[in-house]
């Protein structure tokens, strides 16, 4: 009784505190204003199946797809044993799904092969990124916490296998004893081969490790789902909504902004009535973005969901030739600027009091956007379609609309533009001279 | 037997009371940049010799605003759309063919919210339907037959359109060998000029995009790579100036290989 009281304690703190993070979480994206997210719903939803629930773009990097599919198999099915816990827990049962007879068996067979395969992907992947040492993973945002943030979620991994593993070998033993409570159920194709380490201990002893590893296994499930909502493997949850509400549009394609059309409007057409009211959907009053406000929600929901796999920065032609720019890092950046803002709302009764700092220039340097060739191998190669691209020009369309601030060449190139009607100083009576050369 | 090149200006044919079923986009590099104006000319002997009905804007063409937009400067970049439009629908334009991939992503994707509506295809398309069609003939791959062709895949045809095969296709009706580079389609290099990188230098780092792209077609022993975009021709040009490897290695667009190839 004490012991269903205390799981049930745990459960409840655990709960608590993954709750008040992923409303934290939730009120941070919704800083973001609000975007119209059209389309086929249909495509969307095809689109959330192919790329997170089937990963289909992971497998562009065969290796690493296989890896991480052991790693999320492993998770998705092994939680069905997780439902299990959590009734034993709250009323004192054991092994309550056992009812289903040849099915548990095949139940707990197929998690214990699973949980061998994600031990196998876990030291893979920290053998990568800590001997190998792959250059995606050892970048200059991948420092401190980000690369802490990877190596802890691997270890604890391979402790919550493990303690699954070893429950799993001293409820065997304890079975074939006909220890009290240990009823023959089960298949226990791989724990089969650590009984025998365990086989010359008492039955009180064994009683102990299965007790032990068993809450052991559950408290680190608990803390990992609050774990999860400070880490980058929030991406987990994030990449199915993520997936769901990404660009339908061919990937070329820039939004144009309503704000500047109706401005462009009123300059060119003789017609339009400059003081009719403005739509009642009126946008935000910047043009382009200087901090997170002035970005989409959907951006900012990209920002949580970036596992900071580095195949963005990695395939990004500006970072392969050594510029600053980092896909990756454009994410962290506003992640950790919207983390900030989060908890100084926090701390000021959830209102936001300006705090003299910005997205550009506090996070992002004006170097690193110049730098884009807005080439799209970053949101191509992203397993979890986040697009860094949009973010980049929301915070160029601010330096150019709203401080006037470009590289020389391109305002050379703007009046071109807009005196000459083409990027270089021509005239435009001299376009089809081609024609006689 | 190359014909003679007669490209009329909608206002010419408005002027005769031709209606041209396509308006041939030509784009400032094609107009201006003496390289890019030889591809214009391709397209034009391409486009005369299967005697599609078309014709040009001339001095009524402006920038599609792309390298503004790209840039950052929306205002620019819808002023110069409007302006465009206003010209378009003026002539009552239905189809478009450019000789830029960034005009065409931008005239496809981005004007219809703003009042222009057209079918949009990019040269490799329209020239590969030609040839589909029976309508030009591919003599012997002139003088690149038999040589290695690789394919730079523009990054606003291919991945910000996901067109990959029209240029291929086109590639394959020439007696040639295509090879591909280590990254190409949908992970295919950018040249480095796109984002309005063209107009600015480049940013600091330890190489320039163009120089690590021609890498690639060097290391896939190509002996012309093939563009489809006159930005890109541009950069690899360079790239291979800096390898010193203009006696082995060619830059030609698409439509400068077809049209050799079919002896316009």
């Amino acid at each position: 009784m004490l012991a269903q009281v205390l799981f049930l304690v745990l459960l409840a703190v655990a709960s608590y505190f993954a709750f008040k993070r992923f409303q934290f979480i939730k009120r941070n994206i919704n800083l973001g204003h609000d975007v119209q997210v059209g389309g086929d719903k249909s495509e969307r939803w095809k689109t959330m199946f192919r790329v997170a629930l089937g990963q289909g773009k992971m497998f562009n990097r065969p290796i690493a797809a296989i890896l991480h599919l052991f790693v999320y198999v492993g998770f998705i099915i092994i939680n069905i044993e997780v439902i299990e816990i959590l009734i034993d827990g709250l009323f004192g049962t054991h092994r309550v799904l056992s009812f289903l007879g040849p099915l548990y068996s095949f139940l707990i067979g197929s998690f214990e092969i699973l949980a061998i395969l994600v031990l196998v992907g876990v030291f893979a992947f920290l053998a990568r990124r800590n001997i190998l040492k792959l250059k995606r993973f050892h970048m200059r945002e991948m420092t401190a916490w980000p690369k802490n943030d990877a190596n802890i979620i691997l270890i604890a991994e391979i402790f919550i296998m493990s303690a699954f593993l070893i429950m799993n070998a001293s409820d065997l033993l304890l079975q074939e004893m006909n220890s009290d409570h240990y009823h023959k159920v089960g298949a226990y194709p791989v724990s089969q081969f650590i009984a025998p380490m365990l086989s010359g201990l008492s039955e009180g002893s064994l009683i102990f490790i299965e007790r032990f590893t068993w809450w052991f296994h559950i408290i680190a499930i608990f803390c990992f789902i609050v774990y999860l909502t400070y880490s980058k493997h929030l991406h987990i949850i994030l990449a199915f909504p993520n997936t769901w509400y990404s660009k339908l549009e061919p990937a070329g394609t820039f939004n144009n902004l309503e704000s500047v059309t109706r401005e462009v409007k009123l300059m060119l057409d003789p017609n339009a009535d400059p003081y009719a009211a403005a739509p009642a959907t009126e946008g935000p009053q910047r043009f382009g973005a200087k901090d997170i406000f002035d970005l989409n929600w959907v951006h900012l929901m990209n920002a949580y969901s970036c596992t900071e796999c580095g195949r963005c920065t990695s395939s990004c032609p500006a970072n392969q030739t050594g510029k600053l720019l980092s896909p990756r890092k454009i994410m962290m950046d506003t992640r950790d600027r919207m983390e900030e803002v989060g908890r100084a709302m926090d701390a000021n009764g959830g209102e936001w009091k300006e705090d003299g700092k910005s997205l550009i220039r506090d996070y992002i340097t004006e170097e690193e956007l110049w730098a884009c060739t807005s080439c799209n191998a970053c949101t191509e190669s992203c397993p979890v379609n986040i697009n860094p691209l949009e973010i980049i020009v929301d915070l160029r369309r601010y330096l150019i609309m709203e401080e006037s601030k470009s590289p020389d060449s391109i305002t050379v190139m703007f009046n071109n533009i807009e005196n000459n009607g083409a990027p270089w100083a021509f005239a435009a009576s001299d376009r089809d001279n081609w024609r006689n050369s | 037997m190359s014909q003679e090149l007669q490209v009329k200006t909608m206002a010419e044919c408005l002027a005769n009371g031709e209606v041209p079923e396509v308006l041939f986009w030509v784009g400032c590099a094609g107009s201006f940049d003496d390289r890019a104006k030889k591809i214009t000319k391709a397209i034009a002997k391409i486009l005369q010799h299967c005697q599609v009905s078309f014709a040009i804007l001339g001095g009524e063409e402006s920038c599609t605003g792309d390298p503004a937009k790209r840039a950052g400067n929306e205002f620019l970049f819808q002023m110069m759309a409007m302006q465009n439009i206003a010209v378009l629908n003026g002539y009552e334009v239905k189809k478009i063919v450019t000789g830029c991939p960034h005009c065409f992503n931008t005239l496809k994707n981005e004007y219809p919210q703003l009042g222009g509506t057209y079918e949009v295809v990019h040269h490799t398309q329209l020239i590969n339907q030609l040839i589909s069609e029976g309508r030009i003939t591919i003599k012997d791959g002139g003088e690149f037959k038999g040589k290695r062709i690789t394919f730079h895949d523009p990054c606003y045809l291919g991945r910000g359109n996901n067109i990959y095969d029209a240029p291929r296709e086109l590639l394959s009706t020439l007696d040639a060998e295509l090879v591909e580079m280590k990254r190409s389609k949908a992970n295919g290099l950018c040249c480095g000029a796109g984002g309005a990188q063209m107009f600015k230098e480049a940013e600091p780092g330890n190489k320039e995009v163009n120089v690590e792209r021609t890498e690639d077609a060097i290391e896939a022993k190509a002996s012309v790579i093939a563009t489809g975009c006159p930005f890109c021709n541009t950069m690899m040009t360079d790239g291979v100036k800096h390898f010193e490897k203009e006696s082995e290695m060619v830059v030609r667009d698409i439509a400068e290989l077809i049209a050799n190839a079919a002896d316009l």
